[in-house]
């Protein structure tokens, strides 16, 4: 045989042992679109026989586009490719329903919005559509991102495909049991107080939750005005690179946007990272912490260590009140953001409201109100400050630190959409967003009863860059990320 | 009974701004000029999901300008915040304003006396203020702040296939708008009216908005209280204990009535040995009345926070010294150059500065230095010189022309002036009947017939000699 032969057979390998087009990278897929190795045509395809055998157990869209117009699409994608097509040229993709998109439904998961079509498309969804990527469904979430589970909602609780008695966590739940079971290629999603980190760890996926201001919020649906943030979610650290190279940048539609100048994100992954100082704040490994979710981060950091990365214990102290500043700030604001769907526009009245939507607003507004404004809006802001001083001294110390996303595995449906306080404090890792900070959630282990559980690096405003270089080297000697839940096996 | 009690008013004026665009999206701001509701619209300025504001740099500055030229300190760190409230023509459930940290605070406004009539006002002020530089007695109106904020959509009550029904428009909503508070200093409808004379001027001047009272691109609020002479404040924070405001004032002269109203009616009610309510009311100019809209128990609780979409505003001490240096000569200090340079008097001077573009216009045509300004400015006041169609150099062609003595001779005149007074019987019997008006009527007739180049002066001369 022709060794040129070998080599194609060598590098159909990975294909041929996983039988699917979308186990592979972001990258592999795109050079193997420009070399003809297959088309748009056939990744699409395998998507929606997904979709069609799996989704129905997961719940994971709200909106699923027509099959053959997708097809279509993809098709003409084919036609068209050139070499110098952006990365994402022909790939499918899904968004969570906060973003607005022009001619789908906008819902945002709840009812108030029914059958709401937007007039315009949100800046990254259109930035993604003009990369040439291919929307092939919206993703059920919570409603207007109000939960840590997906089940606050008008269109039923998103499932956990490594146990779909489970919940997939939220509120971009949707994005991660889709590419957890390979129902696309990447996804968008958006991460208020750990939106993206907390469906990603519990489906075990790769979700990155960029610095305040480094995408533009335009035409994502607020949940905190103030905190939200649109941020990639794949497979892998390496995939978010990518993605978020073509959603980042400043928005002149979006004056909290940044102007800062957007570095090559996959530039420096294979970068080595010996010499890196991770910081573990001893607050996060104490009391309530899964001793499984525990140990598996301990491995992970041996691991970092194995690559030469010092680990440093270091000290969060304010850890706590935590959860305390971010609802108060978070609910405040989303009283006000959700003011508008009076009945007087959109068709639905109020009584669309779940119960705990109606709960943040109420909180908000009271926490807003004359004569409680001090002691619980403006204390919060004063604790939000002090927040910010507090993680930037912990990451003087360190390059990044790490910590759990989750105090627990993914829990039984129910479990917090019942429990409203426990629905709160199970947002204690991630609710660090006042301070604006980036983190990446990966994959680092499973517990016993076969459940993902993931970890993550916080770094220091606008170091995205490092924490996917941090992230990348650790998935170069690990393959937690590459397991798929058996229910796509069958 | 008025001097028992002071009335104590206080005066919250909104501005539309003539930017080109609205304050947070790049629509259109012409809310006037469309031709159908609805068309300058985007996600923005409708409020729909996921959209954001960004703010308008113009509209920024013009209000900075605004606070500037009312002797404002501009703040170096200022914010918007959300003002939330419900109201059908309210698209996002808030207002962006600014509450606790505006754009500009504490200023003034100096504005001429309301105690009289103006003329006999300057002699008895006079008397007053000796030693003052100025003859005037102008009174200062304390500025308490200048914030800006967007304009809501607009409600239009309506039947359609006999249902009444409620329309909205957003061809308004997000027009910047300025709002300007002022202390509660103003004692009279009167100085409550050279106050928003003064403060109309100066905006025009500035060239931020047209200010149409009809239109409604300036809109007026008094807030009225009366204090009673027994309780006189020692201080200047003692004030009423209770508060009215009046909306729904469309013009100065409305303003002026509905204040005057109102005090009467607050006497009327102190007098009886009760408060008036703190309240909201309307002015219906139908009836001349002021109607209660509002009580103090439905007071609203706007739950102000800081407005999250839009990072807070920094200036350096640079950037005031530029807005400063864009803001045009104000009418005051035009009024003073004036009388100082030209020698006009105070009377012509205030006239000659009413609108900006006359005293504009005035300055290019003394500037060729070939008329006397004093002339210029009789010119301009008396013969209403239509400063749209004659250019300065023309109107001093003009001038040069007429004011070269009379081109037609003496025996002419006669000829022309007796022609008149054959010719026009009646009025010739008016005036020696008595009548003044009826001379000015024959000089017009005279000058008419001579192409205006008889003298006027002479001409009144010889024709009264002639029909004495």
């Amino acid at each position: 045989m022709p060794r040129k032969h070998i080599k194609a057979i060598l590098k159909l390998m990975p294909y041929l042992k996983n039988k699917m087009l979308i186990d592979k990278s972001l990258t592999e897929l795109a050079s193997g679109l420009i070399n003809k190795e297959f088309s748009s045509e056939e990744i699409v395809k395998e998507c929606f026989d997904k979709i069609e055998k799996i989704n129905s157990k997961l719940n994971a869209f709200t909106t699923v586009l027509d099959k053959d117009e997708v097809i279509k699409k993809a098709r003409e994608k084919d036609n068209k490719r050139t070499e110098n097509n952006n990365s994402l040229y022909g790939l499918p993709f899904i968004i969570k329903d906060s973003y607005n998109t022009r001619g789908f439904p906008t819902t945002v998961a709840s009812n108030v919005l029914k059958n709401y079509i937007s007039p315009y498309d949100a800046t990254v969804y259109s930035r993604i559509l003009n990369a040439g990527a291919i929307l092939i469904a919206k993703t059920n979430m919570d409603a207007w991102g109000h939960g840590a589970s997906s089940e606050n909602n008008d269109y039923g609780p998103v499932r956990n495909p490594w146990d779909t008695s489970r919940v997939a966590g939220g509120s971009s739940g949707g994005n991660a049991a889709a590419i957890s079971s390979r129902m696309t290629t990447f996804g968008i999603g958006e991460d208020t107080g750990g939106s993206i980190r907390n469906p990603s760890s519990w489906c075990n996926i790769t979700g990155l939750k960029v610095t305040y201001g480094r995408t533009s919020r335009y035409g994502c649906v607020p949940y905190v005005s103030s905190f939200d943030t649109m941020g990639p979610m794949a497979k892998s650290a390496e995939d978010c690179a990518l993605i978020l190279q073509t959603m980042a940048g400043q928005d002149p539609l979006d004056a909290t946007s940044s102007p800062k100048a957007v570095p090559d994100y996959s530039k420096n992954l294979q970068n080595r990272i010996s010499g890196l100082v991770l910081g573990m704040p001893k607050e996060c490994y104490a009391k309530g912490l899964d001793p499984e979710i525990k140990s598996s981060i301990e491995k992970a950091a041996e691991q970092f260590q194995q690559l030469g990365v010092k680990i440093k214990e270091i000290s969060i102290p304010l850890l706590d009140y935590g959860v305390a500043v971010y609802y108060l700030i978070g609910t405040s604001e989303t009283s006000s953001n959700l003011a508008r769907y009076d009945a007087v526009r959109y068709g639905q009245d109020r009584s669309n409201f779940t119960k705990e939507t109606i709960r943040r607003i109420m909180l908000g507004t009271y926490a807003l109100s004359a004569g409680y404004y001090d002691a619980y809006y403006r204390k919060a802001q004063k604790g939000r400050t002090l927040f910010i001083k507090e993680y930037n001294k912990a990451l003087s110390e360190c390059d990044a630190i790490l910590m759990p996303v989750e105090p627990m595995v993914a829990t039984k449906i129910g479990e917090l959409i019942n429990d409203p306080i426990q629905n709160m404090l199970a947002d204690i890792y991630t609710c660090q967003t006042p301070t604006g900070l980036p983190s990446l959630a990966l994959p680092c282990g499973f517990n016993q009863s076969g459940m993902p559980i993931g970890m993550q690096l916080i770094g220091k405003m606008f170091t995205e860059e490092k924490l996917l270089n941090i992230g990348h080297q650790y998935q170069q000697m690990t393959d937690w990320h590459k397991r798929k839940p058996p229910l796509i096996e069958k | 009974m008025v001097n028992k009690y002071i009335p104590i008013i206080g005066l919250e004026i909104h501005v539309e701004l003539k930017t080109v665009s609205k304050m947070f999206c790049g629509c259109k701001n012409d809310p006037f000029g469309a031709q159908q509701p609805n068309i300058y619209t985007c996600p923005v300025c409708l409020g729909l999901p996921g959209a954001l504001p960004v703010p308008n740099r113009k509209a920024v500055e013009w209000c900075l300008k605004m606070g500037l030229a009312l002797n404002c300190q501009i703040p170096l760190f200022s914010k918007f915040d959300r003002k939330n409230y419900f109201y059908p023509d309210l698209p996002k459930g808030y207002q962006i304003s600014q509450y606790d940290q505006p754009f500009a605070v504490k200023g003034s406004l100096v504005i001429p006396s309301a105690v009289e009539g103006s003329l006999r006002l300057n002699r008895s002020s006079n008397k007053l203020r000796d030693s003052s530089a100025s003859p005037q007695n102008d009174e200062s109106i304390g500025i308490t702040r200048v914030h800006l904020e967007e304009d809501t959509g607009k409600l239009l009550h309506a039947e359609i296939a006999g249902k009444k029904v409620t329309l909205i428009d957003f061809n308004r909503s997000g027009v910047p708008l300025i709002e300007i508070v002022t202390e509660p200093e103003i004692r009279s409808s009167e100085q409550a009216r050279n106050f928003l004379k003064k403060l109309h001027q100066i905006i025009r001047y500035l060239g931020i908005s047209d200010a149409d009272m009809e239109k409604g691109s300036m809109r007026l609020e008094p807030n009225i209280s009366v204090l009673s002479n027994d309780q006189r404040p020692t201080t200047k924070d003692q004030l009423p204990p209770y508060k009215v405001e009046i909306k729904n004032i469309n013009s100065f002269s409305f303003a002026k009535k509905a204040i005057d109203y109102e005090i009467d009616r607050q006497i009327e009610i102190l007098e009886s040995g009760k408060i008036p309510l703190q309240e909201t009311r309307g002015w219906d100019e139908k009836k001349q009345i002021t109607f209660s809209q509002r009580s103090k128990e439905e007071a609203q609780d706007y739950r102000y926070f800081p407005e999250p979409d839009i990072p807070p505003i920094r200036w350096t001490p640079e950037d005031i010294k530029r807005l400063k240096n864009l803001i045009p000569e104000l009418p005051d200090k035009k009024v003073d150059r004036f009388i100082k340079d030209y020698q006009l008097s105070k009377e012509d001077s205030l006239r000659i500065t009413e609108k900006k573009e006359i005293a504009d216009y005035f300055d290019q045509v003394v500037k060729f230095k070939k008329i006397p300004p004093k002339t210029v400015a009789n010119w301009i006041i008396n013969k209403k010189v239509d400063i749209a169609k004659v250019s300065p150099q023309d109107l001093i062609k003009l001038i040069s022309a007429k004011t070269q003595t009379a081109v037609i001779s003496e025996k002419e005149l006669e000829v022309v002036i007796d022609k008149v007074i054959t010719a026009n019987p009646k009025p010739v019997a008016d005036y020696q009947s008595g009548k003044q008006t009826a001379l000015m009527f024959l000089v017009g007739q005279v000058m008419r017939h001579t192409q205006g180049q008889a003298n006027p002066h002479t001409t009144r001369q010889i024709l009264k000699k002639k029909i004495k």
